[in-house]
């Protein structure tokens, strides 16, 4: 052996008791088969989970079932506006945390900061956001009720907004043939309005007609004749883009709230995408010439586009399947309706299926079941789209 | 511009927008004022740097280096890993202006802009001034896209136009024939040394006077290593030319001028033919005859 060890006891490294290869090779064949076995039961455990919920809802699945409305008697149950609900709802959530998400994420990328005040800032929102992502939903629920439902009690309370546009106001009198006249009057806060004779009302089907006040005596079941001393019904009519402030519990507040349940999400996701593309491409863009926005918008965006994308459709597909925040919000309506308007009540998937769960009639747990298959088949049909768009549209970038 | 030596200029009816400066350089003023260049008193000076240092942060990366570069040449710089010519390279357009630490001092004179002012338009600067690096690095886009990338940056265009324009540049690269029918393909199919001179065609394509190339062979084959040295050839009449090298046959192949740089210090630069077989300074022929490397 050529030269001696430094220290002491000057063994070389052949000169040490050796490890029995027995015991080595058979640490290393255990070692191999607790990890399939890991890996055995995940898989396992989900097989069990979807053959169960597919062999609980299998019979009730049918196209009338997406159509349906809700209704006591389970076979007729249907999912129809839960799902449209959920369409509105993370409609709203994707139009509005996508440009958010995204251009927080540019912003902390490509506008680091040089002075250290201002990048302790950074380091900070950039923490925060961790932290934010790792929030429980159901806080979420919390604070979509307080900002986006009441506005912290500042513009009246939910049921009486302080302001609204797009929305008519009548007053209803019950005329002598059964129809319904109405009287426009100014808005939500007027007087309860006052029957005259001669007062100029619609009945249901539009016509302008003129009221006549008459007694019980002098009716005789004709239109226009109103009962002196009837008492007037308010009633309102909102067009599509009703909207109100305070937002109440409509699809909007529902929307900003799972969008703050998914920003996160959205801003971590960009930013990996971001970070994907070659600070050697940033020197060439500049290199040319480029103002730092340009190089930003012109080259950096696009190439991160296909990460952002997939980032955005899984943070979709956790948006959907979001009970906790609906929950708070919305409760548990039954709603037999899509939603008219951004104010509108709506309810969501998972709430449906919540709810027909918690009813004691066995059949519902099956039509429960049944909803859970259609939530999975979106879910998968969501995640398939994102790794579709990454293998198609994911190109190495240098 | 009519210099009847730019034939290689655009036959086309845009006129890649005059600078000032570009056109001083014609004018007689321009003459008088521009130094001596290293070959002779005909050529005139393109960039003048004069006392320049420059730190990364406390440690000195280039220590009073002063060189005239001549306008339409091929400068070579030559020198061991570290020497700080690429630093000197990114100086040139403001590169370093990315690297928080990296401050300079001294005269960096391009055609009678000082580009070492703070209220300098970097962006026109960079116009001004290309670079190509050293590994090729086109953009994820289609081969149109990448050469057109710059001059829609500067300049609103037709499509029209920018097919002119893009055809001259792949031209002038000796890449339109290989290219000519994929230009909506990926620039990254592309062989290493297509994807080089793709990236010496998109740096063309906005005008530049000169063109700064940060040792563009290393990454490629001998074949189109060969290629890309008989391209820079044939671009000497039009830009000048700042070629970084770590291969001195390759700088004694091309330049006109050699700079050689040692630890941050200019040591000797001249014409090329007598650096390499007279070098006056000893550490200069001790790197030439390969005694270090």
């Amino acid at each position: 052996m050529t030269g001696s060890p430094p220290y002491a006891s000057r063994r070389g490294p052949n000169e040490y008791p050796a490890r029995s290869a027995g015991r080595r090779a058979l640490s290393n064949r255990i070692f191999t088969v607790v990890c399939w076995i890991v890996a055995a039961a995940s898989i396992v455990l989900l097989a069990i989970l979807l053959i169960t919920i597919a062999r609980q809802g299998w019979a009730h699945l049918n196209l009338g079932f997406l159509r349906n409305v809700p209704s006591r008697n389970p076979a007729e149950a249907g999912l129809g506006p839960a799902m449209w609900g959920s369409v509105w709802v993370c409609a709203v959530c994707g139009l509005v945390a996508l440009p958010l998400g995204v251009g927080t994420a540019i912003f902390l990328e490509e506008y680091k900061p040089r002075s250290r005040v201002v990048r302790k800032l950074h380091a900070f929102v950039q923490l925060n956001i961790a932290n934010l992502a790792g929030v429980p939903s159901i806080v979420y629920g919390i604070i979509g009720l307080t900002v986006f439902v009441q506005a912290f009690d500042l513009f009246g309370n939910a049921n009486e907004p302080r302001f609204e546009i797009g929305s008519v106001w009548y007053d209803q009198f019950i005329d002598e043939s059964g129809q319904y006249l109405s009287v426009s009057i100014d808005g939500r806060s007027a007087p309860p309005a006052e029957l005259r004779d001669g007062m100029a009302a619609t009945d249901d089907f539009g016509h302008p007609v003129a009221i006549r006040v008459v007694s019980r005596d002098e009716s005789t079941g004709e239109t226009g004749q109103v009962l002196a001393g009837s008492e007037p019904f308010r009633f309102v009519e909102k067009s599509w883009y009703y909207l109100q402030l305070p937002f109440g519990r409509g699809v909007l507040a529902g929307g900003l709230t799972l969008m703050l349940v998914i920003l996160p999400i959205v801003i971590i996701s960009s930013q990996e995408a971001l970070r994907a593309v070659p600070n050697s491409l940033r020197e060439s863009a500049l290199g040319m010439g480029a103002t730092k926005w340009q190089m930003v918008w012109r080259m950096t965006l696009p190439a991160a586009v296909p990460g952002i994308m997939t980032g955005a459709i899984l943070a979709m597909s956790r948006a959907i399947g979001e009970a906790a925040p609906i929950l708070i919000l919305a409760g548990i309506v039954f709603i037999t309706f899509t939603p008219h308007h951004l104010m509108d009540d709506f309810t969501a998937m998972p709430l449906q299926v919540y709810d027909w769960a918690s009813r004691p009639q066995d059949t519902f747990h099956e039509v429960a079941a049944t909803g859970i298959i259609v939530l999975l088949a979106v879910l998968l049909t969501f995640n398939a789209a994102a790794v579709f768009i990454r293998q198609k549209f994911q190109k190495p970038l240098s | 511009m009519n210099d009847p030596s730019r034939e290689s200029a655009p036959p086309r009816a845009f006129e890649l927008e005059t600078t000032p400066q570009l056109a001083g350089l014609q004018s007689a003023r321009a003459m008088a004022t521009a130094g001596p260049s290293l070959i002779d008193q005909s050529v005139p000076t393109a960039v003048r740097i004069a006392e320049f240092n420059a730190w990364y942060g406390e440690f000195q990366a280039l220590d009073s280096v002063q060189i005239d570069i001549p306008a339409r040449r091929v400068t070579a710089f030559i020198g061991p890993s570290g020497c700080g010519k690429s630093t000197f390279l990114r100086w040139i357009n403001r590169m370093n202006d990315l690297v928080p630490i990296a401050r300079a001092a001294g005269t960096l004179d391009l055609h009678g802009t000082d580009v070492l002012a703070r209220s300098l338009d970097v962006v026109e600067l960079r116009r001004r001034v290309g670079m190509v690096f050293q590994k090729p690095n086109p953009f994820p886009k289609s081969i149109f896209d990448n050469v057109a990338f710059g001059p829609r940056l500067h300049r609103k265009m037709s499509r029209r136009e920018l097919e002119d324009l893009v055809e001259w540049s792949l031209r002038q690269a000796a890449l339109w024939d290989e290219v000519k029918e994929r230009l909506d393909d990926s620039a990254l199919g592309l062989s290493g040394g297509q994807q080089q001179r793709l990236c010496i065609a998109r740096a063309i394509a906005v005008g530049p006077e000169i063109l700064l190339m940060d040792e563009p062979c290393s990454a490629l084959d001998p074949k189109s290593t060969a290629r890309i040295e008989q391209l820079i050839a044939e671009l000497r009449e039009s830009y000048t030319i700042i070629i970084v090298t770590h291969n001195m046959q390759q700088a004694a192949r091309v330049s006109d001028v050699t700079a050689f740089f040692m630890e941050g210090r200019l040591v000797e630069s001249g014409e090329t033919t007598r650096i390499f077989t007279q070098p006056q300074d000893k550490q200069t022929e001790d790197y030439i005859t390969g005694r270090f490397g």
